[in-house]
Parts: structure tokens; C-alpha cells; sequence
């Protein structure tokens, strides 16, 4: 099989470009083949759409859980943790 | 000449940034015990080491990037060695998701449409949930990597570097992960 129709019926490699294609930008014969693949294989337009909205969607959660107030420490915790640091403090 | 460099007061340190700390390394690190541990060890790595505080970047600046380093050790320690048995695991699991001769979708795993393609996803909270189970599914090097590239977006190298990993592993797990994340929230949403 020439390499060019490896990928056009390749959907493992053409998700490996869709992947790498939301972080980095594809060199020129994987743009190529990528897009050959999605002309004519809808599993992974489909897949790719999903893919796109799943990216946006991980980052969201973590933004999300770095803002929200479910992240603060109890206040035992911290008051242990002053001591703890007072007293390393005090040794020196 | 004195120059207006930061100081450290160490003292105020719980007060003015424990929370911080903790919110930075709670959505890393997905695990309670786990993040408030670090923001101890953190303030007291940082008080070993406060002679060496230059001022050049803020106290907070500081303490994030030791904390940060910690994260990092974690990240590696869970990878190593003999803990690679959930990589294993997980390859297995999409071993079927393609033809093993020409790469095609194996029908059973075909993707198939969420109903949430066109709307706006992020008020899906029930989604979100799901989201968050299969992400804790992944195995550890892999969801470090992927954490790593979505939280911080830190350059491809320099994450290959810090989990040590080569170039051409690193997308490949990205790949992975992928695969076995969005094949989860097929199985668990549909």
C-alpha cells in the first residue's frame, strides 16, 4: 500500500493527527492526509467535532476547579500548619 | 546598595496563601490528602530554603514554583516502574477500537454522536461529572501528561522532560488518552 492511501483508510492515524492537530500545528503532509481522510470518512469528522469539544471541555473543568470556593484548606489545617511553621521559627 | 527586592515573611505565609497553594495543586492532583500534604511540605521546603529567596519574583511566585516541582515528583513517582500495570490496562482496552491490518474503526467502537455536538457543553453539568470519572480512569502517566498540556499548557518539551518521556511517546499518549477518555463518555453518556 503507497503511503498516501495507508492514511486515507487509516482512522487510527487520522485520530493521532486529529489529536496532535488541537496542540500543535501539523507540517504540511499531515495536513495533507488528514484532510484526505475527512473527505471521506464520517466516523471521524464525527470524531473529530468530539474531540474538539472534549478539549474544551477538560480545560474548562480544571479552570473551573481552580476557582470555585470548594478549594479552600479547613481552618484546623491551617492553624496546625502555622504552628508548625511558627515553631520551625523559633529554632532558629 | 539595597535594592527593592521582595521579602519573605513566613509568617504570614498560612494566611495569605495556604488556599492559593491548595487551589493550584487540588485540580492536579485530584486527590485532598494529597494536595494539602504538599502545601505543607511546600512551606517547609520553602523555609529550609528562604536564604535563598532572591526577591526577583513575587513570595507567591516563589512558593508556586516549589510546589510546583513537588507536583511534578508525584506525577513521576506514580509512573514508575512497577505502577505501569494501569498503562497496560488501559491499552488493552482500545486494543479492539481499530482493525489491527488497516486501522479502520472497529464497527462496535464506531463513534457515535453525544446530542451535545451543537449545543453549548459547558452547561452540561451532569456531563462535567462524567467527565471527571473517566478522566480519574486514566492511568497516572497519562493523565499527568494530559493535565499537564490542558492546565498549564506548558510546552511539549518541557513536559517530555519533566515526566521523561520522549517526543514521540508523548503524542502518542495524548492519543491514547483520548481515545480511552472520549470511548468512556461514549459508554457512560449514550
Amino acid at each position: 500500500m503507497s503511503p498516501l492511501k495507508n492514511i486515507i483508510y487509516n482512522c487510527r492515524q487520522a485520530t493521532f493527527l486529529i489529536e496532535k492537530k488541537q496542540l500543535q500545528k501539523l507540517g504540511f503532509r499531515e495536513t495533507i492526509e488528514l484532510r484526505i481522510h475527512l473527505a471521506g470518512c464520517s466516523i471521524c469528522i464525527l470524531y473529530n467535532q468530539q474531540s474538539r469539544i472534549i478539549h474544551e471541555m477538560v480545560k474548562q473543568l480544571f479552570l473551573d476547579s481552580m476557582k470555585t470556593s470548594g478549594t479552600r484548606l479547613d481552618d484546623d489545617f491551617k492553624q496546625e500548619l502555622q504552628e508548625r511553621i511558627d515553631a520551625e521559627l523559633n529554632k532558629k | 546598595m539595597a535594592t527593592e527586592n521582595q521579602l519573605l515573611d513566613p509568617r504570614h505565609w498560612v494566611k495569605a496563601h495556604a488556599d492559593y497553594l491548595y487551589g493550584y495543586a487540588l485540580p492536579r492532583l485530584n486527590d485532598e490528602e494529597q494536595a494539602k500534604d504538599l502545601v505543607q511540605e511546600t512551606f517547609l521546603a520553602a523555609l529550609e530554603r528562604k536564604d535563598k529567596f532572591e526577591g526577583k519574583s513575587s513570595e507567591r511566585t516563589w512558593l508556586t514554583a516549589i510546589l510546583k516541582n513537588k507536583i511534578i515528583d508525584v506525577y513521576r513517582k506514580k509512573s514508575s516502574g512497577l505502577k505501569m500495570a494501569d498503562v497496560k490496562e488501559a491499552e488493552e482496552e482500545q486494543q479492539d477500537f481499530f482493525d489491527a491490518d488497516n486501522g479502520h474503526w472497529n464497527k462496535a467502537h464506531y463513534p457515535q454522536p453525544f446530542g451535545i455536538e451543537d449545543h453549548d457543553p459547558l452547561t452540561g453539568k451532569e456531563f462535567n461529572q462524567i467527565l471527571q470519572k473517566c478522566l480519574q480512569k486514566l492511568p497516572a502517566l497519562w493523565m499527568a501528561v494530559f493535565t499537564m498540556k490542558h492546565i498549564d499548557d506548558a510546552a511539549t518539551d518541557i513536559i517530555c522532560n519533566d515526566l521523561k518521556v520522549t517526543q514521540a511517546n508523548f503524542w502518542v499518549i495524548i492519543h491514547r488518552a483520548k481515545l480511552n477518555l472520549r470511548a468512556c463518555l461514549q459508554r457512560n453518556w449514550i
